[in-house]
C-alpha cells in the first residue's frame, strides 16, 4: 500500500475530496486519508444542500462568490455526475419585525461586499414562491443563490480524483502529526506511518485534536443539526430557502423530496453517546415550523431524518490556509455548518495555494490565529 | 467496522452483463448495471452506494432492495457479503404524514 505522496490529505469529506481532485489536475500526487469507513460521512452528507452567498459573514463571502461564478456553473460535466445544481435564488424568510432588521442588516453588509442581494416585502416574497403562508412579511432575496446535492457532489470529487490517481485509504484515523527538521512531515495512524512533503488538515471537528499534535490549537466546537425528507412530491419551487434566525432552511430537490433542516433548541444538551444522533423531539419541531410556512406540505410524508455535527468556531467562519509555524502545514476546518457551497472554491484555491504559494482570492482574513479575548 | 480500505487495490475492469438493466431497487428505479459501475467508480460501501446512486432512499427506505445490492456489490468486489456492513437505517420506520409527526406535542397544541 502506498504511504509516501507529495501532499497527505487528512480527511475524505468534500473539502478534501475537491483538493485532492484540483491537486491531481495540476499533476500533484495525493494520498487522502479517512478517519471513517466512508468517504464523505461528515457534514458533506449531512448538510441541507446551500450553495448560498447571502447570510454569509463578509470575511468568507469573496471565496464562495468566486466558487459561484467560476466553478459550481460547469461541475456537473466536470465531474461527469449530476450535482444538481439549481441557480434559482436564496429567500431568507422574516416573520416579524426584529427579523426584518436582522436580514436588513445582512443584507447591506453583503452589498458592500458587492453582493446583489435585497430586502423585499411579503408580497414580492409570494410572487416568486406562492406556496408560503402570510405570516412571511418579508425576505432578503439574493438571485445568484442556489442549491445542489451534497451526496452526489462530494462523491463527485472522489471519483474523479481517483480516477486521476489519488490514493484513497479509508478506515484511516489519523491520531498525530510529526515534525521532521522543522517541517511537517509525518501523519501517523493506529495502523500506518504516511509521509508527505505537505500536510493538509480538513478533518471538519477531529482537526483540533489532530493538529494539536504540532501544537498548534483551532478553537471550535461540535453543535448538532438535524434534517429531514419527505417523499417526491410535485415539482413546487426552485429557490433555496432559509430563515432570518437560520432555524429553518431547504429547498426540493430534482429527485422531487423537499429536505428540511433545522433544531430544536436543545441540540447543546442532548445525549449522542459519541455519534450524531437524530432526536425524538427535533424532526416533529421542524414539521411544526415547515407547516407554518408552507401549509401545503402538510401531507407530505417524511422518509427518512438525520442528523450530523457542524465544526463551529466563535466567529464563525472558517479556519483556512497556510499554518507559520510549520512550513508544508495547511488547514481548512470549522466551516461552521455551510461549508458545501464553498467547498470547490476552497478545493482548488487550496490546491492552488500548496503549489504555488499564491491564491486569487485574498484568505488571510480566514487565517487560523485570528482569534483574540474581547479586552 | 473501521478497518482499513485501500481505494486504490485493483478490482478488475468493468465488464458488461447480460441482465445489467434489471431493475434492483424497485422504488428508485436503480438498475444493476448501475450499481455495478459504481463500485468501479470508487463506491465500496453500501452507504457510499447509496449515496451515489438513490439505492434504498425511496419509500421502502431499503427494506426491500438492500440485501440484493449487498449481494452485488460484494461480488463486484471479490468479497463475502457477510464483510460489508448494512447502510444505516433511519427513523421513522414508515414513512409519517407531516402534520401526522408534528403532533407529537397535543398538550401543547390544546391551549391555541
Amino acid at each position: 500500500m502506498k504511504t509516501t505522496a507529495e501532499v497527505v490529505i487528512v480527511g475524505g469529506g468534500i473539502i478534501g475530496c475537491s483538493t485532492a481532485y484540483y491537486l491531481a489536475k495540476m499533476g500533484v500526487d495525493v494520498i487522502v486519508l479517512e478517519g471513517s469507513d466512508h468517504i464523505g460521512n461528515g457534514g458533506s452528507s449531512r448538510n441541507g444542500g446551500g450553495v448560498r452567498q447571502s447570510g454569509r459573514d463578509v470575511r468568507e463571502l469573496p471565496l464562495v462568490m468566486y466558487g459561484i461564478r467560476n466553478l459550481w456553473p460547469t461541475l456537473s460535466e466536470e465531474l461527469e455526475v449530476d450535482c444538481e445544481y439549481h441557480q434559482d435564488g436564496n429567500l431568507r424568510l422574516g416573520k416579524t419585525e426584529k427579523h426584518r432588521d436582522i436580514l436588513t442588516k445582512l443584507a447591506d453588509s453583503a452589498r458592500g461586499a458587492g453582493l446583489d442581494v435585497r430586502m423585499i416585502d411579503g408580497d414580492e416574497v409570494r410572487a416568486i414562491n406562492p406556496y408560503l403562508s402570510d405570516e412571511v412579511i418579508c425576505a432578503s432575496w439574493c438571485p445568484t443563490d442556489g442549491h445542489a446535492n451534497p451526496l452526489t457532489t462530494t462523491l463527485g470529487f472522489y471519483k474523479m480524483a481517483r480516477r486521476l490517481g489519488v490514493t484513497f485509504i479509508s478506515g484511516e484515523c489519523v491520531k498525530e502529526l510529526r515534525v521532521i527538521k522543522g517541517k511537517i512531515r509525518q501523519v501517523i495512524t493506529p495502523n500506518n506511518t504516511y509521509e508527505g512533503e505537505s500536510v493538509l488538515v480538513a478533518a471538519g471537528l477531529d482537526s483540533r485534536e489532530i493538529l494539536t499534535s504540532v501544537g498548534i490549537d483551532i478553537p471550535m466546537t461540535k453543535s448538532l443539526l438535524e434534517c429531514l425528507v419527505t417523499e417526491a412530491q410535485p415539482h413546487m419551487f426552485d429557490q433555496m430557502l432559509g430563515t432570518a434566525e437560520a432555524d429553518f432552511y431547504g429547498h426540493q430537490t430534482k429527485h422531487g423530496s423537499f429536505v428540511f433542516g433545522g433544531s430544536s433548541g436543545l441540540e447543546r444538551y442532548n445525549k449522542d453517546n459519541g455519534t450524531p444522533v437524530s432526536s425524538s423531539k427535533t424532526a416533529p419541531c421542524i414539521c411544526r415550523g415547515i407547516i407554518k410556512y408552507f401549509p401545503d406540505l402538510a401531507k407530505a410524508k417524511i422518509v427518512r431524518t438525520w442528523a450530523g455535527w457542524m465544526d463551529a468556531s466563535s466567529d464563525g467562519v472558517p479556519s483556512l490556509g497556510k499554518v507559520d509555524e510549520i512550513p508544508g502545514l495547511y488547514v481548512a476546518c470549522a466551516f461552521n455548518g455551510h461549508g458545501f457551497g464553498i467547498a470547490p472554491a476552497v478545493g482548488e484555491q487550496l490546491a492552488k495555494l500548496i503549489v504555488t504559494g499564491k491564491t486569487d482570492v485574498d484568505l488571510s482574513e480566514l487565517h487560523y490565529d485570528r482569534y483574540k479575548a474581547k479586552i | 467496522m473501521n478497518s482499513v480500505n485501500d481505494r486504490s487495490r485493483d478490482i478488475g475492469p468493468f465488464v458488461p452483463g447480460p441482465d445489467d438493466d434489471m431493475l434492483i431497487c424497485r422504488c428508485e428505479e436503480i438498475t444493476k448495471g448501475e450499481i455495478r459501475k459504481a463500485v468501479h467508480d470508487g463506491m465500496w460501501t453500501l452507504t457510499e452506494i447509496r449515496r451515489y446512486l438513490r439505492t434504498g432512499m425511496g419509500l421502502c427506505q431499503g427494506q426491500t432492495c438492500s440485501r440484493l445490492v449487498k449481494g452485488i456489490v460484494a461480488k463486484e468486489l471479490g468479497i463475502s457479503p457477510s464483510e460489508l456492513e448494512p447502510a444505516a437505517s433511519r427513523v421513522p420506520m414508515r414513512p409519517i404524514e407531516m402534520e401526522v409527526f408534528a403532533n407529537e406535542a397535543p398538550d401543547e397544541k390544546e391551549g391555541e
